[in-house]
């Protein structure tokens, strides 16, 4: 493992200068010789900071487990968790995860979406002005009792937002844009937009 | 009130601190096993018990442990945490608020098949809940109760989480192991299965969060205390959970055998707004759509009263109710859409069955532009898929479209007849509940 981690130095090191203690805690969870599991976390910590995963990140990953590009990028565009960063595909800073599914749309959640669209001026998969939102449709993330329900998903967390109306979610929504102007103004704070 | 077996902590506050679960009797069981049972009496206890699989299939428990050769080694346990069936949301209440007894099942599974390393699969929407299970798991290596011989025998134990990232079909036992080994999350063909081929290549049992919590009291009280409970085939308690057009949706733990309709009407308080319930759908997504008449509701909520009487599996025992304002056509389009999304994309009757369906079950529903043939091909291509793909998604894709079709015929003729006929988007109808008990 010692081995793997001192990569090629010409090669991309981001998450390996950035992360050497967990890289070195998640290729421990597997056993000798199936390091290839560690993938799937090593995409979560990839987008951990900007939300999306770049193309070098694909690259470090990929040397770190001896396997190939494309076998790491088969694995980020299988997962709906997981965001590459693609041209024409927005990166917003959060992702409002709305469950339109059965039990939920029973409890009004198509309509709920359709005002949050409305009331933010954006469809479905669209990002707001600003940067910081898109609001996305998603399957069932079992809240089925707790609908209107999202998930929201960005600063490398995923949160859990239930029994929801659009005012409610509109708070939250302000709270967070607050929360990005401040650390704008705090130098050395990381924050702001990473459109 | 009954006592809670499983959801405990609705009586004992703070059970998610592993002080609060040990003065509560937290990981005697454990102990005692490693301590004084041998293996094949922990997985004897569980088999006297008669527990089956909560994950959906029902399969008994103490059995699937048995499958593991002694010849093979290592074994691993994986507990399925990947809960993603629409109306499913039992074991995201275990695992966030008794998560030790769901843990201490897993030791418990993991010393009777002599797993020194085991895994916890959780969906990555789970993602608090997952550093919870983090520091829980950390909390029981700072108490000894995990890690390097345990208790001063032989035996030792290491947990670890793995976090999906957004697939139902992970759920599915051979996709999920997929998915720990860094690949897609695609089911495997079998034979052979998990218990000779499974993790890495090694005999592995999977079992649900729910099954594996039950595990402890089985091995604290016996098997044959466990198997007191409920009906003969079917023993023990199981946590039903309700959803859909009920007055209080949630989590119910109760005897198996109890009707729907106490828990409909006893525990769920009936159907909001004076409406009347028109179905029901006992496995989430994946159901046999059941018509709510007074037979329905009179059976009892067990593997086998449902699938004799009613036609339709169990399953995790999500009941989904459906009211009178709930339009069938526009039901299957949602749950044909949902399939159509989590479709691995690894078999042509599923990937290519599920597309078409949706793309035909939205016709139907949304534009109001619709030929009738179009009804008949949509039964037409779930029969044509059914038996024929490598895993169960498959098959549950068509159970609503053909069981709606079959049952609640005038609800797509209304469909068929035009636009406007589907007013209220909420749950596809007009306002006025005209739509018949059919």
């Amino acid at each position: 493992m010692n081995q793997m981690l001192n990569a090629n130095p010409l090669k991309a090191r981001r998450l390996l200068d950035q992360y050497p203690g967990e890289i070195r805690q998640i290729l421990s969870k597997y056993p000798a010789g199936h390091t290839r599991s560690a993938v799937m976390p090593l995409l979560f910590l990839a987008q951990r900071e900007l939300g999306y995963i770049t193309q070098q990140d694909i690259e470090e990953i990929a040397d770190l487990l001896e396997i190939s590009t494309t076998d790491v990028s088969s694995v980020a565009g299988f997962y709906t968790l997981f965001h590459l960063q693609q041209e024409g595909q927005p990166t917003p800073r959060y992702r409002i995860q709305v469950c339109t599914d059965l039990p939920c749309a029973l409890n009004g959640a198509d309509h709920f979406l359709e005002e949050l669209c409305a009331a933010l001026g954006i469809k479905v998969g669209e990002t707001t002005p600003d940067g910081l939102f898109t609001i996305e449709e998603v399957k069932c993330l079992a809240a089925c009792h707790r609908a209107p329900m999202f998930q929201l998903q960005g600063d490398g967390s995923i949160t859990y937002h239930e029994h929801q109306t659009v005012q409610t979610a509109q708070v939250l929504i302000e709270e967070l844009r607050q929360s990005v102007q401040e650390s704008k103004a705090t130098p050395g704070v990381k924050g702001g937009s990473n459109a | 009130m009954p006592e809670l077996i499983l959801l405990r902590h609705r009586d004992i506050p703070n059970l998610n601190q592993l002080p609060v679960y040990r003065a509560n009797g937290g990981f005697e069981a454990f102990h005692k096993a490693v301590t004084t049972l041998k293996p094949v009496e922990v997985i004897n206890e569980v088999r006297l018990s008669g527990l089956r699989g909560r994950g959906g299939a029902g399969f008994p428990a103490g059995v699937k442990w048995n499958f593991l050769p002694n010849d093979l080694w290592p074994h691993y346990v994986v507990a399925n945490a990947d809960e993603s069936e629409p109306g499913t949301f039992k074991d995201r209440e275990i695992l966030e608020s008794n998560p030790f007894q769901f843990l201490e099942g897993l030791m418990l599974a993991s010393y009777a098949v002599q797993a020194n390393l085991s895994y916890v699969y959780l969906r990555g929407e789970f993602w608090q809940i997952a550093a919870q299970i983090d520091r829980c798991i950390a909390d029981l290596e700072e108490a000894g109760l995990l890690g390097e011989k345990l208790f001063g025998t032989e035996y030792s134990l290491r947990l670890h989480t793995h976090l999906g990232a957004g697939a139902y079909i992970c759920g599915e036992e051979t996709a999920l192991l997929e998915s720990i080994e860094g690949n897609l999350g695609q089911p495997r063909l079998r034979p052979p299965f998990p218990a000779i081929y499974g993790l890495f290549g090694k005999p592995t049992v999977i079992n649900n969060v729910e099954t594996l919590t039950n595990v402890v009291p089985i091995i604290q009280r016996g098997g044959n205390w466990y198997r007191a409970i409920g009906p003969e085939k079917s023993p023990g308690v199981k946590i039903f959970s309700l959803s859909g057009c009920i007055n209080r949706p949630g989590n119910y733990e109760l005897p198996l055998g109890t009707t729907f309709r106490e828990l409909i009407f006893t525990h769920g308080e009936g159907i909001p707004e004076g409406r009347k319930i028109k179905a029901i759908m006992a496995a989430g997504a994946s159901s046999t759509i059941i018509v709510a008449d007074d037979r329905a509701l009179d059976t009892p909520m067990d593997y086998e009263s449902v699938q004799q009487q009613l036609g339709a599996p169990l399953g995790s025992a999500s009941v989904i109710i459906l009211d009178d304002s709930v339009n069938m056509a526009w039901l299957v389009n949602k749950t044909v859409h949902f399939f159509m999304h989590e479709s691995c994309g690894k078999c042509t009757p599923c990937r290519e069955g599920t597309y078409w369906m949706s793309q035909l079950a939205r016709r139907i529903s949304d534009d109001g532009k619709v030929e009738a043939e179009d009804l008949d091909l949509l039964a037409k291509v779930a029969r044509q898929m059914q038996g024929k793909c490598l895993c169960a998604l498959g098959d549950f894709s068509t159970m609503a479209v053909l069981s709606a079709i079959q049952q609640f015929r005038p609800d797509f003729d209304r469909s068929l007849s035009g636009p406007g006929a589907l007013e209220n988007p909420d749950h596809g109808t007009g306002s006025a509940p005209s739509t018949s008990d059919a």
